[in-house]
């Protein structure tokens, strides 16, 4: 008991002893804050809970998801064998929903790696730069952000070619213009306060001052609004996949199982909800954490 | 008769390291005069002035044995009929006018707005009356003024604009909380002319809260010394140069000074003592 | 010699209609080791020349000469060895992510030191603040530990001129007393030559023994502290001041 107070007052000493602690010590007074809101806890929860699944998709799926029985098809929910009941191809639903959280969170994480990022750069080069290359910049932005962003995906998709990869290329192309938008809003603030003037006061160049000092401020807001579009995105994946552009069959990926379900809809309405459920669920999950994270990253909610 | 009495005021914040507490037992009263609170940032000033109109939000705590104005206990009243005593009765001014003014509103609307809110009165004797306003703070040309957007204006019209909005309501108590702060040494002087005039003439209470201890030996008639949420010293405003607090002595003697050179500053040397004794109550 | 010369400085912003004059025709001169003040009040001028000698605000015409070597609009990177600065707002100038060890440590690395170890413990004795506000990030820090950290960050590359931007006027003024000290006794101890902005007459009239007047971008009269004392302006604006101030 004692041990476990004395570490808790390691991490929230006010006077860190070294560059770990002072570290460790913001982290954990993050985590704090992060973990008095329930909604933002329980978000984090379903995510945590999802990627466990994904990673264990061989030991918890009943069936092998690609297997066909003609003889069982468009089984009821919990017939014996198949909880959630099969789909028009006798597959099991279940062992379906659980190999496709792997998709779902292969097209989550590389469209999180690459719409931020590019945004990210573009915005901060553009806010900091200014003149000529803002203008440039921020007129290519503007056109990507004139088109409708499922159209523009089918657009890339159709010249790209059908497939799960080309799909996440195909969202992540559409996705980074509000984050260009976010980060030079942000550079723009941060370029001109005293504290970038006092770096530059020591010759430090742009490179130096864009990617240490006006990234680390942009990134919480990112990762914010990431979070938050976490939703749209996996919609979008699954709006690809149920227009037959994104992950292919026999593939088990949740839009496109909405896509196979949606001509039984009436008569078995199981095989297209259950996976729609699964969208919903993860989408509010994943819009849950971002309120929660705007609240622990915001750096002028924590200032005091 | 007190316009104000303030009796045993804490403000607590709890925090996930325990409770803080910003003002710890304060008491004082205020009758037809210009009553200063000084203390240097956290000695709980501000919170003082802001817990009278009880403007501290959760997770602040405001409890106070009474906050009587005029007799009635505010702190018995409910929120909706707090509403009516603030601006009503008691107005506040705040550091900076940028804040307290809405920017997509001419000067003129926003003054008319407000006194129409408060007074049964059609546009254009709400306007006569909004000019009148901005003359008795000063202001030539006030019909330029009223046409104008707050970004137009300095600090020191801001400031002057604010007041005459607060004093719309003829309010009994006006708190004006590091009201010339952000302004220059000159238009410093001429905002306090217009505060004290207004002041002498309404019979307002004034409470003036501010670091700065000069201007309140200056400006006012009583001065409380706050230092971590208690009032270590009251005093005549005239006699704050012959306070008797350590911490007070300290403070006058940490400024620079033109007429009295010296190579060092003293520095203020901070005894725990001060704030664990008990608050000195400033009632009359 | 003179640590300092300017001459028929003229700092605008903006360009066309939206031109705006920030200082007009400004001259003076900053012995070796000594210290000048700026006063006015806001929007005279006066942290625009500082901003324009560390070459913050890009648009000049005139001669601004440190250390005998006359500047050029672009600084080259050991200007910044010579001369640094002090911001007003100790909680506007320190970035809000970065520790203390961090600030003075990617500054001593842009100035090329190499015991960037020593030299930061070193630096957090000068202004007395120790070892234990090492790790710490601004947030947990009050507005004079900010302070200390903004003067030992300017103090890094070991300048011979520091500007300093009303450094007190954001602080107490038990801090501001003790903010003051610090820099008068690193003035003894390092040879420093000071340009200090501010508004207050007795801050300057402490710290500095001469200062230049400023109104509405243009210096109005230049004089010793001594002559502040005695309230012997010549310039009715200055004695306007002088007697708004006590």
């Amino acid at each position: 008991m004692s041990d476990t107070t004395s570490w808790r007052g390691w991490l929230l000493s006010d006077t860190p002893t070294s560059r770990r602690h002072a570290k460790l010590s913001a982290l954990y007074q993050g985590w704090l804050s992060f973990r008095s809101n329930t909604m933002a806890m329980f978000g984090l929860g379903i995510l945590v809970t999802l990627i466990l699944i994904a990673l264990a998709a061989p030991l918890l799926a009943p069936h092998d998801p690609f297997v066909q029985n003609l003889g069982n098809r468009l089984a009821p929910l919990g017939t014996e064998g198949h909880v959630l009941g099969t789909d028009s191809l006798g597959r099991d639903i279940l062992s379906r929903l659980i190999y496709g959280s792997r998709i779902t969170l292969y097209i989550v994480a590389l469209v999180a790696l690459i719409a931020p990022i590019a945004g990210l750069l573009v915005g901060t080069v553009s806010g900091y730069a200014g003149g000529w290359i803002d203008v440039v910049l921020m007129r290519i932005t503007d056109i990507f952000l004139a088109f409708p962003r499922l159209v523009l995906a089918l657009a890339f998709v159709a010249a790209l070619g059908a497939g799960i990869e080309n799909a996440v290329l195909a969202i992540s192309l559409t996705a980074w213009p509000p984050y260009a938008r976010i980060a030079r809003a942000e550079t723009l603030t941060i370029r001109s306060s005293d504290y970038i003037a006092a770096i530059r006061l020591q010759g430090a160049g742009a490179l130096r001052i864009i990617t240490r000092h006006i990234w680390p401020l942009c990134i919480s807001s990112l990762i914010v609004r990431v979070t938050l579009d976490m939703a749209g995105i996996i919609l979008a994946a699954a709006g690809l996949g149920f227009l037959g552009l994104g992950a292919q069959p026999p593939s088990p990926e949740w839009g496109a199982m909405i896509s196979e379900g949606r001509r039984f809809i009436l008569d078995h309405w199981w095989v297209a909800t259950m996976p729609g459920l699964a969208i919903f669920t993860v989408s509010l999950a994943f819009n849950l954490l971002g309120d929660g994270l705007r609240d622990v990253l915001d750096p002028k909610s924590s200032e005091k | 008769m007190n316009l104000l009495d303030v009796e045993n005021l804490w403000v607590r914040f709890p925090s996930r390291r325990g409770v803080f507490d910003a003002v710890r037992g304060v008491s004082f009263t205020l009758g037809r005069e210009r009553l200063g609170i000084v203390g240097e940032s956290g000695s709980g000033k501000s919170m003082t002035g802001r817990a009278i109109l009880r403007l501290i939000r959760p997770p602040g705590i405001v409890t106070a044995d009474q906050i009587s104005l005029e007799g009635v206990d505010l702190m018995k009243k409910s929120e909706r009929e707090m509403r009516s005593v603030r601006g009503q009765r008691i107005s506040m001014v705040m550091q900076d006018p940028k804040f307290s003014l809405n920017p997509v509103m001419t000067i003129g609307n926003q003054i008319i707005e407000a006194y129409r809110l408060h007074n049964r009165a059609s546009k254009s004797e709400a306007y006569a009356k909004s000019l009148e306003m901005l003359e008795a703070v000063s202001i030539r040309d006030p019909e330029r003024v009223m046409r104008a957007y707050p970004h137009e204006m300095s600090g020191g019209m801001g400031q002057r604009i604010m007041i005459a909005m607060m004093l719309i309501p003829n309010p009994e108590i006006l708190i004006a909380d590091e009201p010339t702060s952000a302004l220059d040494v000159s238009v410093q002087r001429q905002v306090l002319d217009i505060m004290d005039r207004l002041v002498k003439e309404r019979g307002m209470g004034l409470i003036f809260i501010s670091h700065d201890l000069n201007l309140v030996a200056d400006f006012c008639d009583r001065v409380l010394i706050m230092y971590a949420g208690r009032i270590v010293e009251i005093c005549d405003a005239d006699k704050l140069h012959d306070a008797q607090h350590p911490y007070t002595r300290g403070l006058l003697n940490s400024l620079p000074r033109l007429d009295a050179p010296k190579d060092r500053l003293e520095v203020l040397q901070r005894d725990p003592e001060w704030a664990d004794a008990d608050s000195v109550s400033g009632r009359v | 010699m003179s640590m300092l010369q300017i001459e028929k400085l003229n700092v605008w912003f903006g360009a066309g209609r939206d031109r705006v004059d920030a200082v007009k025709g400004a001259g003076f001169t900053v012995e070796q080791g000594a210290s000048f003040g700026l006063v006015g009040e806001s929007g005279s001028g006066k942290s625009t020349i500082l901003r324009a000698i560390t070459g913050l605000a890009p648009d000049w015409s005139g001669t601004i000469t440190v250390d005998g070597k006359q500047i050029s609009k672009a600084r080259v990177k050991t200007f910044y060895k010579t001369v640094q600065m002090v911001f007003q707002d100790p909680y506007a100038s320190l970035h809000p992510r970065h520790s203390v060890d961090q600030v003075l440590g990617e500054t001593l690395h842009l100035h090329g030191f190499r015991d960037i170890d020593t030299r930061v413990v070193k630096l957090l004795d000068d202004v007395g603040l120790g070892q234990k506000f090492r790790f710490r990030y601004p947030h947990q820090l009050s507005g004079g530990q900010r302070q200390r950290v903004a003067i030992a960050r300017a103090l890094a590359p070991e300048p011979q001129l520091l500007l300093l931007d009303e450094p007190t006027s954001a602080l107490d003024v038990s801090v501001q007393a003790e903010i003051l000290n610090l820099l008068t006794d690193l003035r003894k101890d390092r040879g420093l030559t000071y340009l200090m902005v501010s508004h207050d007459l007795s801050v300057v009239g402490h710290m500095c023994e001469r200062l230049a007047v400023m109104k509405d971008g243009e210096i109005v009269e230049i004089m010793d502290v001594a002559a502040l004392r005695g309230m012997q302006a010549t310039h009715p604006y200055s004695q306007h001041l002088l007697e708004a101030s006590i």
